[in-house]
């Protein structure tokens, strides 16, 4: 089956999710959709999957155009999904599993579960699936659940296949596993579209690479192509963004991190229980950032910053390395005595982490410091001193909202950072961590928030950012470290071309820079002043 | 930036019991709340008349007025038993002289309904809010009963089981009370500090803990029975540890009333004027901002469900130190699971619970005088109550029937999910 999408357009209120996207996937194919979190992958997919209808363009199947009004259109169609987070009844059998919907049924009302059995078990020996139809689902593992799905496709004749981040959940072995299933399927002419912002497994499976970035297709490779060239076009090379600053002044080492470990274990935020992978998610991290200047990590998501940055706040516990502020230890720290050494954090997930949505701004404004002089007399809140500070504050920093009582989750997202750097970046801040500090920002409010960050440097604070957006980093860092599969692969200075970064994100290794390795990073040339 | 495809995945998440809970208490406006009251006033009516007899058995024409009549007596009844029995005041202005009047109990009787009413409202009061303060910290605090409980059984020993000085003993009596009681909390709050076991059910296993344990030390002399008694009961609370009457012997409304009243007005001002409810109600809200914020999120657990446990510990208190003077085992009733309801009707606020209580306490004082003047089942008292809290935990459904406009947007929805799964 040539399956086709031609100019898809999604938008959802002024976000245009998906813009003009076309794509051709022919028979026997695997085609994988390359592109980082909220690129536009799964909206896409959602739109071919009948879950979404697009405002624009249509869905071409062997030359005819298809609509899909619901998913039992496009399964009709002979369109399977396999979702990312699976669709099973755990306490089910896989037999039972597969056969939900279309349950085959004997003359006289009674369930065929004999015939859906045979049909698990044939489909199971043909791609050499290992599934056995009698087990009850909840009992295996993830990445035979995930084969189940597959199952469940194909028993519904599917033979273009979707695989929404297969491999996010599983183990390197289960994950080649998984590749043999993938190549046995293709040779038998079932096309498939591999999603996935991981760049050595989509080399590894696809036959077609298309990127996707912003909502739009940027480019369509043929394996090999370089990791670096697909990092480039994944993160966005053009640079378009540039604050005005002056050279920096690197003073005296502020923040030192050497040999840093943090696990994959149950996030201490969220709760939820991060996947199974090999290695840990920070592995042997080190890097310094001195007072005045402004440390730029780069790196594809999902290798290991989110977990940096947790573990630098005290929220995730590093189970090896060191973390000293300024002389001071603080690895074993909690994270309000780091706060209190002056570390001022702007957080990846605004809402969740940053902001409580139904306090109002005056309250967000002094959530790390209600207890402190001169918000808190004794134990009672001083009110008088809490609207004063949310009146200032709100001047300061342009914030704009109806009132200082006004609730911050019903801010845009541009005003709800406003409030979040205007709580953070107070009088006595040492050092600046800011995650992802512009995601889902317009150009204005990115524009506000690169000024302010740069401003702090230019007051002395130390200032990490971690950033997935290549301009972003191009914009402030004074020196650049990348990161890769939780280690630093090389630290480069700011005029390094996209095409070496590109290389490092892709775990290139540092080899043929003059710079020294990830244990000892060094201050490059240009920034010592 | 999150692809909207994917934000749309919290709504169709299953709803979870918390999210119901958030619902009912957020979702309504007191437009709401007064129209769910009149409305289960309405429908409690009709069910009163066409449960008795005399209409069931009433010829066709009769039936109507009957009907009106007997619904009539039932909320006559409620309010005379509740409120003001015009009765009372007529038998008052027949006596020679005020004085006799107030010697022979003439004058109290004039205000005995309202005083039963705060007696019933304050146990109510005082567990309400052993609901709606861990509710405003995102926990459920289904454990009022057993709360209450361990408040009854300090309470009660040290009332009967030491010898002090008025007032002193009575002081000592109620903070052991309200200790016995957070005991209980602070276990729930600490085993989901710990282990991360879910409040809901940790404090529902306590109730059951709770009520055994009692029947035991009832029923063993050496520790609570009665010496020589064979009935489960306590020896009675001293007289200077009793809880003093406010307006004399003949009415008895005591200081156990204004003690609820000082502490929904305590929890107010804790919640909403100091750092620590600064933090309680942070935590409540959005657990993970909290302890970026550098807040010790297990802390205020642990310390919120302390505050309540002692709360509905004191709710046991007032009524053995106050009314009932001895222990049995229906003293505690069913005060730790109507407390749920008195929460949910008061909104989770401290003032909505003292006026969802004396709304209960009311029904609760009424429903005796319900029964012998208006021949109203008392089961009658029971769906009332019911239909109220029906009404109220579905504003949907008051809103189609009084076309209202729903007048917010759920956007806080998630928060309380999230409390809920941490």
């Amino acid at each position: 089956m040539q399956l086709e999408l031609k100019g898809i357009t999604k938008r959802f209120g002024s976000l245009v999710a998906n813009d003009g996207i076309s794509l051709s996937v022919a028979p026997g194919q695997v085609h994988a959709l390359l592109g980082e979190n909220g690129a536009g992958k799964t909206t896409l997919m959602n739109v071919l999957y009948g879950l979404l209808q697009p405002d624009e363009g249509e869905i071409h199947i062997d030359g005819t155009a298809a609509s899909f009004h619901s998913p039992k259109d496009a399964i009709g169609a002979g369109i399977g999904m396999v979702h990312q987070h699976f669709m099973l009844v755990p306490p089910f059998t896989v037999a039972e599993n597969v056969t939900l919907g279309i349950e085959q049924v004997r003359p006289g009302g009674l369930l065929d579960a004999g015939r859906t059995r045979r049909e698990v078990r044939d489909l199971s020996h043909r791609y050499g699936m290992d599934v056995d139809p009698d087990a009850v689902v909840e009992d295996l593992p993830v990445g035979i659940q995930q084969r189940v799905e597959i199952v469940k496709a194909l028993v519904r004749n599917a033979s273009v296949l979707v695989l929404d981040e297969p491999t996010a959940v599983l183990t390197p072995g289960e994950t080649q596993e998984l590749f043999h299933i993938v190549r046995q399927l293709r040779d038998g002419g079932t096309s498939i579209i591999f999603i996935s912002h991981k760049l050595r497994e989509v080399q590894e499976i696809a036959d077609t690479i298309t990127v996707l970035r912003r909502g739009k297709v940027v480019g369509e490779r043929k394996p090999p192509a370089t990791e670096a060239d697909l990092a480039a076009l994944m993160v966005g090379r053009d640079v378009q963004l540039r604050v005005s600053k002056a050279p920096a002044t690197p003073g005296d080492v502020m923040l030192s991190v050497a040999g840093l470990v943090v696990p994959a274990a149950i996030s201490s935020v969220h709760g939820t229980p991060a996947p199974a992978s090999a290695h840990a998610p920070v592995n042997g991290l080190s890097f310094e950032v001195r007072a005045g200047e402004i440390l730029g990590i780069a790196g594809v998501q999902g290798n290991g910053q989110t977990e940096l940055c947790e573990a630098l706040m005290g929220l995730l516990p590093a189970t090896a390395g060191s973390i000293v502020l300024n002389g001071t230890d603080l690895t074993r720290a909690t994270p309000r005595a780091r706060l209190d050494a002056g570390i001022a954090y702007i957080p990846e997930d605004r809402r969740e982490d940053g902001l409580v949505g139904s306090f109002s701004v005056a309250e967000n404004l002094i959530l790390n410091s209600y207890d402190r002089k001169p918000f808190a007399r004794g134990i009672a809140m001083n009110l008088g001193a809490i609207a004063e500070n949310a009146t200032a504050r709100i001047k300061e920093f342009d914030v704009r909202t109806g009132s200082p009582a006004t609730a911050a989750g019903t801010l845009s997202g541009g005003n709800q950072q406003k409030v979040i750097l205007a709580r953070e970046l107070g009088q006595d801040t040492k050092l600046l961590i800011a995650s992802q500090p512009t995601r889902g920002l317009d150009v204005g409010s990115i524009e506000f928030v690169h000024r302010r960050i740069v401003e702090q440097r230019d007051r002395g604070v130390a200032v990490l950012i971690v950033s997935s957006e290549l301009d972003e980093i191009y914009a402030l860092a004074d020196r650049i470290a990348v990161i890769y599969e939780g280690k630093i692969t090389g630290f480069r200075p700011p005029d390094v071309d996209a095409t070496e970064l590109g290389r490092l994100m892709a775990g290139g290794s540092d080899a043929g820079n003059a710079g020294p390795t990830d244990s000892t990073p060094p201050v490059a040339p240009e920034d010592a002043s | 930036m999150t692809e909207p495809a994917e934000g749309g995945k919290e709504s169709s998440k299953p709803t979870s019991f918390g999210q119901v809970f958030h619902r009912a208490l957020e979702g309504n406006t007191v437009t709401v709340t007064v129209l769910a009251i009149l409305t289960a006033t309405v429908v409690g009516g009709l069910l009163s008349a066409f449960t008795n007899p005399a209409v069931l058995n009433a010829p066709g024409g009769d039936i109507i007025p009957r009907a009106w009549a007997s619904a009539a007596a039932t909320y006559v009844a409620l309010f005379e038993g509740s409120v003001f029995n015009p009765h009372t005041v007529a038998a008052l202005f027949q006596q020679a002289s005020l004085s006799t009047a107030i010697h022979d109990g003439y004058l109290a009787a004039v205000f005995t309904p309202l005083s039963e009413t705060c007696v019933a409202a304050t146990p109510l009061i005082l567990a309400g809010l052993a609901v709606a303060v861990p509710y405003q910290a995102g926990m459920f605090n289904i454990g009022g009963q057993s709360q209450l409980i361990g408040g009854l059984i300090f309470a009660t020993w040290l009332g009967f089981g030491v010898s002090m000085p008025f007032f002193v003993h009575v002081v000592v009596c109620v903070i052991g009370g309200f200790a016995g009681g957070a005991v209980l909390g602070w276990l729930a709050g600490e085993i989901k500090a710990r282990t991360g076991a879910h409040e809901v059910i940790v404090t529902i296993m306590l109730n059951y803990v709770m009520a055994y344990l009692l029947s035991f030390l009832l029923s063993s002399p050496s520790m609570l029975q009665k010496p020589g008694s064979s009935d489960l009961v306590t020896p009675p609370i001293a007289g200077n540890a009793h809880l003093p009457q406010l307006f004399g012997s003949g009415l008895r409304i005591n200081a156990g009333f204004l003690l609820a009243l000082a502490c929904a007005a305590g929890v107010w001002w804790l919640m909403n004027r100091t750092t620590t409810g600064f933090e309680l109600r942070a935590v409540g809200a959005n657990a993970s901002a909290a302890r970026v914020a550098g807040m010790k999120v297990e802390r205020a657990w642990v310390l919120v469900m302390l505050i309540a446990g002692g709360l509905a510990g004191l709710g046991g208190t007032t009524i053995v130190l106050g009314t009932d003077f001895a222990l049995n085992p229906s003293t505690y009733g069913t005060y730790g699971i109507d407390a749920i309801t008195v929460a949910l009707l008061g909104r989770g606020k401290p003032g909505g619970v003292v006026w969802a209580g004396l709304l209960f306490g009311a029904l609760e004082a009424a429903s005796p005088g319900m029964q012998s003047v208006a021949n109203t089942p008392v089961q009658i008292v029971q769906v009332l109550q019911a239909l109220i809290v029906l009404f109220v935990a579905a504003p949907p459904l008051i809103r189609t029937m009084y076309r209202l406009r729903a007048t917010r947007a759920t956007g806080v929805g998630t928060t309380i999910t999230k409390g809920w799964n941490a």
